[in-house]
């Protein structure tokens, strides 16, 4: 069958954040920021290996994180690292079954207990400790 | 004496309110792609999608291909796209959905028999696959005189995902689902938790083995839409977890 008889939303409804709420938005989000970690990840090796070549070459790659795209690029770092390790705790606590809420008969209009306030505060938590360390980052950079 | 209440002109004939009902038209068979047919229909507070559809079935376009039966929701027929998420039709209010044009599509992540017509094979297969019905060695039909009582306490842990009528909306906005379509999904997942919750259920191993494979409950990224959209409270995301649970240790 090929992708339209099989009439999937693809990637493109994968990714869409806009229909379901602050989760959907935290499930894009911890997508984005591990891939974003993994391509830091794999520069930041090749970066360091630089090291091999010495002291000058040491320096010189260095260099390159001294610029105002590098010190950007950063803070970036700096913010997908908080929000997915802190992202990343409150999903293995959900998907262990920590605090999805407890079945009970259920009552219009619905309201899913595993979509609780507990969760919504640890994604809400996770942005906002991002933001905050993205704009520390950013200061002590841009401050020096 | 009873007091008959004075009926205004202006009550009796309100101003009819009308939106614009978009409905997708769309036949695998010879055509390349979607389009879209639209309708005036009035409506009232209390009228539904489902039945502005019927509305243009009868005065417009009976060749409009729509499946439901109950209109209360309880058949799980008539899932369908309303304004850009899964819903049920008959469920649905226009006036709820505040918006002057109500767009219908069939749902995603089915294939398309026409319109809105979707097929739901892979649903029954993968709800079949995870063994919806008790399994107990002393069953029901080799012993006559035995009764498997069950606690009001034992029934609350899976009252609630019992109440699944295989209405796939659940399936529909599952980001896995999305691009995965051998996923078994979070309404069998979901059924797999209400028998493995249920105290006279012995085959909790069997159906952990099932889900426990490439494509089973490690798919689950718990991003929760398919309890945002289920119509029956059934909370397939509560019931992945918890079945995950298990499985981690979490919980015996
Ligand atoms: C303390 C640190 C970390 C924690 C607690 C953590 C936790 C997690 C969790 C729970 C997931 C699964 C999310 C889901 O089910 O949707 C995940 C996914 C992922 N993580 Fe991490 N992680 C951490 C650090 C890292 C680092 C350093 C990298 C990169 C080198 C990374 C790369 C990824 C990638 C690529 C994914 C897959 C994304 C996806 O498929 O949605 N993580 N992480
Ligand atoms: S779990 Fe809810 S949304 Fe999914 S099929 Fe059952 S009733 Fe429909
Ligand atoms: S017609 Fe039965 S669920 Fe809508």
């Amino acid at each position: 069958m090929t992708n339209q008889d099989e009439h999937k939303e693809g990637i493109g409804g994968m990714i869409n954040p806009r229909r379901y709420g602050i989760e959907r938005v935290a499930y894009l989000l911890m997508r984005l920021s591990g891939l974003g970690l993994l391509a830091y990840f794999i520069g930041h090796i090749y970066e360091t290996s630089s090291i091999l070549k010495g002291q000058i070459g040491w320096n010189e790659f260095l260099e390159l994180t001294q610029t105002n795209e590098g010190h950007i690029i950063l803070a970036i770092v700096i913010a997908m690292c908080v929000f997915h390790t802190v992202n990343g705790i409150r999903v293995m606590l959900g998907q262990g079954g920590v605090g999805v809420g407890k079945p009970a008969r259920p009552d219009y209009p619905y309201i899913p207990a595993s979509q609780n306030v507990r969760h919504k505060m640890g994604i809400y938590s996770a942005i906002i400790l991002a933001a905050i360390a993205m704009m520390y980052g950013l200061a002590v950079m841009f401050g020096e | 004496m009873a007091q008959i209440p004075i009926i205004t002109e202006a009550s009796t004939t309100p101003s009819p309110k009308v939106i614009t009902l978009r409905i997708a038209r769309y036949n695998p068979q010879h055509d390349s792609n979607k389009k879209f047919m639209e309708f005036n229909i009035p409506y009232e507070r209390w009228t539904t999608v489902l039945e502005a559809i019927l509305e243009v079935k009868k005065y417009f376009d009976h060749s409009v291909a729509v499946r439901y039966s109950c209109r209360q929701a309880t058949c799980g027929s008539c899932g369908m796209i309303i304004n850009g998420k899964p819903r049920l039709a008959c469920f649905t209010k226009i006036s709820e959905l505040n918006s002057n044009v109500v767009t219908v599509e069939p749902m995603n992540n089915f294939p398309v028999i026409r319109d809105l017509a979707v097929k739901f094979e892979r649903l029954f297969n993968t709800h079949h696959k995870v063994k919806p019905y008790l399994i107990h060695d002393d069953s029901e039909i080799t012993t006559d005189s035995k009764e498997f009582l069950q606690s009001p306490k034992e029934l609350e842990k899976y009252i609630q995902f019992s109440n699944c009528i295989k209405c796939g909306l659940c399936n529909s906005a599952c980001p896995t689902m999305a691009t995965d379509s051998l996923f078994v999904g979070p309404q069998a997942l979901a059924q797999a938790y209400r028998y493995v919750a249920d105290s006279r259920d012995k085959g909790k191993d069997t159906r952990l083995k099932i889900i426990d494979e490439s494509h089973g409950i490690w798919r689950c990224h718990f991003a929760g839409s398919c309890s945002q959209v289920c119509p029956k409270g059934v909370d397939p995301a509560m019931g992945i977890q918890l079945l995950r649970g298990y499985m981690l240790g979490f919980r015996s």
